[in-house]
């Protein structure tokens, strides 16, 4: 489904993926890890430009309306499958139907109470427990998520990541916490200055089998 | 022994130089006081100021009803107008047609609408709503573009643009429009009112008619009505009875917007065309040469005089405002003053701020005769206040040591040096506005392009009068070009409202 070979990617002068070559069947569920400034961001956001009809994306901003409601944010996710009449209808008068679907994602996330909060209000794990809602509404074969729990705590970092795997088929996630990926994936993708360092099927590997990922840039020379 | 010392900033430097080139204006210009006795009369003025008569007008209810439903009706339409041109204002013909029409002044525009509608509603409606299109239409777009870009690129991929336009471009700048909008208002109160001095039946028409006859207590008691019309706005312009007040405007303003067909072909197939090309012959080589002598004849003896005239006149009142901006904002600022002090300042800030420079102008025309003086303290008041309020507010949120100097050390070595970009900024953005202005007040007898337009006008030389205010607004253009290169060279923040 994302493949990718010997691609090399960056902003003006500054290398930023070199030479990544990748390849991820439609059903895996993958996590990127590595240090931030190695390249996983833009390896996501390269993915996504590419594939944009087919997936939804949770980027590390959470890139909300902040004057708009949570269920404004959410139904974003929608907006291609309405005509406008409908949208601007939605807009003003929220609409049944969508409001209960959307309650019933919110639900799942913790974030029922806020349904109708403008997004500007919110604490920063809630926002961005709003932009995985409105990626779980989107919907279709492939979520490419990046750090989409860095803010929340265990409890609800747990919730966003079943909620993730179980709506979506194929998966990628960005992911600072190691144990946190190893459990919800079948993959890891170690990115380091850009590289690909590591890729191995998550069964068996540990923390300490992800430790030379993370080790300190200078070695590397 | 030479002494070492620091080279001055660039914006110090260009400070400098406008200065000395106001300096230079000062030198050409016309500043003498004509009138026999300005005092006698200033006494008569400032007697009927403390003695308003507030029952001497019996119109009074129905000028203001007016002067607020021109402004209500033209803003409203120049509002929409301006948003949907905003829309569309990437596409380089919809810029300049915007830049063209806010070059031209209301007055301008009445001008020549009052050609083809005659002195009806429609006239003053749309001497308002043109000229506030192209004005809004650029602050809109600008503010559009602050739109959350992020949001927008996350959209499924086949969302449509009005949808995009809904959900994610408009909610999070609508406020800032919102508040524009509101600005404009305020703005168009004044313009309503002074478009009486041409005779739409508002404010100004009662107060031309009453500073005219000598009746001083009248004219303050329009000008208090006026300003109280003014400082009650957010009492009385609520957004829920917007709607009503829209639909009520028109009618208020009654009947009489027959537009005559043959008027509007005749203004523009006959008024407007050269006078040497009227029912001649095209193909004759005397009528081009007439043609030639009546361009140059316009250019040598109208124009250029004009031109001159209003750069002259501009930056001399360009460097007053500055000048006067720093020496108000300290009246309103918690820097400077305490709470009876700035409470005070705000007052007489907020009257000059709300009375319009042609009316300011006016005033002191009836005291010292028509030179370039009262057009430049006129301008200089107005302005000067509108820069020193928001000079005022800026300095209120910059944050000092607890052992900062007081007086005027803070005043030289704390705040000014904080607020001199923002203050050239404001400075620069006005610089447009002031020369809009400048050419208006030569209706008044002031030989800047509007006297040389209004004495066209009044021969019923229309052909001159359009192509004097194409020159006009090509002077203003450039000026507005100029300002924004010097802006961008000094590094000033572009993003200003409410200027």
């Amino acid at each position: 489904m994302f493949h990718l070979s010997e691609e090399s990617f960056g902003y003006r002068d500054t290398p930023v993926l070199k030479k990544i070559s990748l390849q991820i069947q439609p059903g895996e569920k993958v996590a990127l890890v590595g240090e931030s400034g190695s390249g996983k961001s833009t390896l996501l956001s390269l993915l996504y430009q590419r594939h944009r009809p087919d997936c939804a994306y949770v980027p590390q901003e959470p890139a909300l309306v902040r004057s708009l409601s949570v269920f404004h944010n959410v139904y974003m996710g929608q907006l291609d499958r309405h005509n406008s009449a409908y949208n601007l209808l939605n807009l003003a008068w929220p609409r049944k139907k969508q409001v209960a679907a959307i309650r019933t994602l919110l639900k799942s996330l913790g974030l029922e109470d806020k349904i109708f909060t403008r997004a500007g209000e919110l604490s920063g794990g809630q926002q961005q427990r709003t932009a995985v809602c409105r990626a779980l509404f989107q919907g279709g074969p492939a979520l490419l998520a990046d750090e989409p729990v860095s803010a929340a705590d265990l409890n609800h970092a747990e919730q966003s990541l079943s909620a993730m795997t179980a709506h979506f088929e194929t998966l990628i996630l960005a992911m600072h916490d190691v144990d946190l990926a190893l459990a919800y994936t079948q993959r890891v993708i170690g990115i380091r200055h850009g590289r690909v360092v590591l890729d191995a099927p998550t069964q068996g590997l540990t923390r300490q089998d992800l430790a030379f990922v993370y080790r300190d840039a200078g070695a590397e020379a | 022994m030479r002494v070492q010392r620091p080279e001055y900033p660039a914006a110090v430097k260009v400070s400098l130089a406008f200065v000395g080139l106001a300096l230079a204006c000062l030198a050409v210009a016309d500043l003498s006081i004509s009138t026999l006795d300005p005092w006698t009369e200033l006494q008569r003025m400032a007697w009927g100021l403390l003695t308003p008569d507030f029952l001497a007008i019996p119109s009074l209810w129905d000028a203001l009803l007016k002067t607020v439903s021109f402004a209500l009706c033209g803003v409203a339409l120049g509002a929409s107008a301006g948003f949907l041109l905003a829309q569309a204002f990437h596409w380089g013909p919809v810029r300049w047609l915007c830049a063209f029409v806010r070059a031209v002044h209301e007055i301008f525009w009445a001008f020549i609408l009052l050609q083809i509608f005659g002195l009806t509603p429609l006239t003053g409606i749309l001497a308002i709503a043109i000229p506030y299109a192209g004005i809004c239409a650029k602050v809109y777009s600008e503010t559009l573009e602050e739109a959350p870009a992020a949001a927008l690129a996350l959209l499924p991929a086949g969302s449509s643009r009005i949808s995009a336009f809904f959900f994610v471009r408009l909610p999070d700048v609508w406020v800032h429009i919102k508040n524009y909008t509101s600005y404009r208002f305020e703005c168009g109160l004044r313009s309503s009112a002074v478009l009486g001095f041409i005779g739409l039946p508002t404010l100004g028409f009662h107060l031309e008619t009453a500073f005219g006859e000598g009746l001083y207590s009248e004219a303050a008691a329009l000008l208090m009505i006026f300003y109280l019309l003014i400082a009650t706005l957010r009492y009385w312009m609520r957004p829920r009875l917007l709607p009503l007040y829209v639909l009520a405007a028109p009618f208020l303003l009654g009947a009489g917007a027959e537009m005559q067909m043959s008027n509007l072909l005749r203004f523009f197939t006959q008024d407007i065309i050269p006078a040497p090309l009227r029912n001649a012959d095209l193909g004759a080589a005397e009528t081009w040469q007439a043609l030639a002598e009546w361009l140059q004849y316009l250019w040598s003896q109208q124009a250029l005089p004009g031109m001159i005239a209003t750069v002259v006149l501009t930056q001399i009142a360009l460097v007053a405002t500055g000048l006067l901006a720093l020496g108000f904002f300290p009246l309103i600022s918690r820097q400077f003053m305490g709470p009876v002090g700035r409470r005070l300042g705000h007052v007489f800030l907020v009257v000059l701020r709300s009375t319009p420079e042609f009316i300011l102008a006016y005033v002191f025309l009836q005291l010292w005769g028509p030179s370039m003086l009262p057009a430049v303290v006129a301008l200089a008041l107005h302005n000067g206040a509108i820069i020193g309020h928001l000079l005022g507010r800026y300095s209120d949120q910059l944050r000092l040591r607890p052992d900062a100097s007081r007086g005027i050390n803070r005043y030289g070595y704390e705040i000014l040096p904080r607020l001199y970009g923002q203050y050239l900024a404001f400075l620069f953005y006005r610089w447009e506005i002031i020369m809009r202005e400048t050419a208006i007040l030569g209706i008044l007898g002031i030989a800047t392009l509007g006297f040389y337009i209004d004495s066209a006008l009044s021969e019923i030389r229309l052909d001159r009068v359009v192509l004097l205010i194409l020159f006009t607004a090509t002077l203003n253009i450039g000026i507005d070009s100029l300002s924004r290169q010097i802006r961008q060279r000094l590094r000033l923040s572009h993003q200003i409202r409410e200027t």
